[in-house]
């Protein structure tokens, strides 16, 4: 397989080696840079791009991961739900991520009824499957994901013992706000492919406008991310700010206008607080009034207050998942990463998603730390892949 | 979980289409997807619905990346990624 992969341009070793030589020569001073997305993350890891990177050019991961930045009383109301008896439905990755005193693992421990899904749809056929029981599918995700769920509630069809508990999120609003977070260091951002699919790259001319800092769309593979950078760090250099696609075999200025369609048909932003960084204006997405019958919050009562006996984690004090979010500090700023937080005992929401930047570092290494090695001559080099 | 999934096209039901992700034929929802979609051509699919149909262009080099990941194991958090978004399409 990767024999015939090779021989693609994007995964040739070549045009990786001169593409990360290129980025080596143009970053000339001290700059960081953020990106938007856990799968961006994964593949820098995964495929050891750090290794490659200039030594003054800081890859940021920023609030990239929707599980991650589901703040807790969002996770405490599907908490409470579950204890009220209603099935709670819902992407694996969400069921450890710690509430104020619970996540649903925990609730499901104590005899809760949750349900591990893959899409909404799966959601709706588990409501079809039990009619005499109520379905609540706990959304979440960025823009990319919300569509499907968008989708899903707009069917006609759908069984009425099942609703959605929204903590979809929305990404550009996030953007305006770590640019503008006084101690950041973020001079641009590679904004990440897939989301960009359904918004389109024009969304970004206005951040970009707004705050003079450019916007690249990558893609995916170690070639389309180098690329990216180079294209970003010239941006910088140049001060030239503005919105450069390098992703165009899925990414369009426009974007998906049917999904586009239903997504503002379905859901409304609101302002609300993103775990550990910020209160995000316009960063959450809510039903509209119209579909208030397939809301959850509508539906039932939701009274937090029930969980107030029990004792909140002890160490959940201690854990910085929000600075690293938002790029201030990395994993190896916190002392519990890799020690008390591990994926199997995961702290905070970084380490339990599998796009949370800790559980990624965790994985794959994180930084490799090649202070101390002595750069291989360049015939040697770009064996990323 | 915004990675997405490509597979190729192999009947279409109205707003249903089957589509194969090497060798796994699932239900892929197109009521969403950016372009009207025929048989034969490939879609990304993501949580159950598909949303890009994938330029003829680019279908080689989109589906390398993930032939390359999903060689490697399910401990790898991008091939379970890749897992997932097939086990999000309906059987």
């Amino acid at each position: 397989m990767s024999t015939s992969a090779e021989r693609l341009e994007f995964r040739n070793v070549a045009t990786v080696r001169e593409l990360a030589q290129r980025l080596e020569d143009l970053t000339d001073r001290p700059m960081a840079v953020m990106h938007v997305c856990g799968s961006h993350e994964q593949a820098i890891a995964r495929f050891g791009l750090r290794a490659v990177f200039p030594k003054d050019l800081d890859v940021i991961m920023g609030p990239g991961c929707p599980v991650c930045v589901t703040d807790l009383p969002e996770v405490d109301e599907a908490v409470v739900l579950a204890r009220q008896g209603v099935h709670i439905a819902s992407y694996g990755d969400m069921l450890r991520v710690p509430g104020t005193v619970q996540s649903l693992t925990d609730a499901q421990s104590d005899g809760a009824k949750i349900h591990v899904v893959y899409s909404p749809r799966q959601a709706v056929d588990l409501a079809r499957e039990m009619p005499d029981e109520q379905v609540v599918f706990f959304a979440s995700g960025f823009e990319t994901t919300a569509v499907a769920t968008a989708a899903v509630i707009v069917d006609p069809d759908l069984p009425d013992n099942f609703s959605v508990l929204s903590a979809h999120k929305y990404i550009p609003p996030v953007m305006e706000i770590v640019a503008e977070m006084p101690q950041t260091r973020v001079e641009g951002f590679l904004a990440a492919g897939h989301a960009a699919t359904i918004t389109g790259w024009g969304i970004f001319e206005k951040f970009v406008e707004r705050h003079k800092l450019p916007v690249v769309v990558a893609g995916f593979e170690p070639a389309d991310i180098l690329a990216g950078l180079v294209e970003l760090v010239t941006l910088v250099r140049d001060r030239t700010p503005r919105v450069v696609n390098t992703f165009p075999r899925c990414v369009t200025k426009e974007g998906n206008l049917p999904a586009q369609r239903e997504l503002w048909r379905v859901f409304r932003t609101i302002g609300g607080q993103w775990r550990g960084i910020a209160h995000i204006p316009n960063g959450n997405l809510r039903l509209r009034d119209e579909w208030a019958h397939v809301d959850a919050r509508e539906r039932f009562p939701i009274d937090l207050t029930t969980l107030w006996d029990y004792a909140p984690p002890r160490l959940a004090a201690d854990c910085i998942c929000g600075d690293i979010m938002s790029g201030i500090a990395s994993p190896n700023d916190c002392k519990l990463f890799g020690n008390a937080c591990v994926p199997d005992t995961p702290v905070g929401a970084c380490m339990v998603s599998t796009e949370g930047t800790c559980r990624i570092w965790q994985q794959y290494g994180g930084r490799p730390n090649l202070g101390n090695v002595a750069p291989p001559p360049p015939a040697a080099r770009g064996g990323v892949a | 979980m915004c990675l997405g999934v490509p597979g190729c096209v192999i009947s279409i039901d109205g707003s249903l289409a089957v589509v194969d992700f090497w060798g796994v034929r699932r239900s892929v929802r197109l009521d969403i997807v950016d372009e009207p979609v025929a048989v034969g051509d490939y879609i990304l699919n993501h949580v159950g619905h598909a949303i890009r149909r994938i330029p003829p262009e680019s279908i080689a080099e989109t589906l390398a990346m993930y032939e390359e990941l999903m060689a490697a194991d399910e401990s790898d958090p991008m091939t379970a990624d890749i897992s997932a978004e097939i086990a999000g399409t309906l059987k």
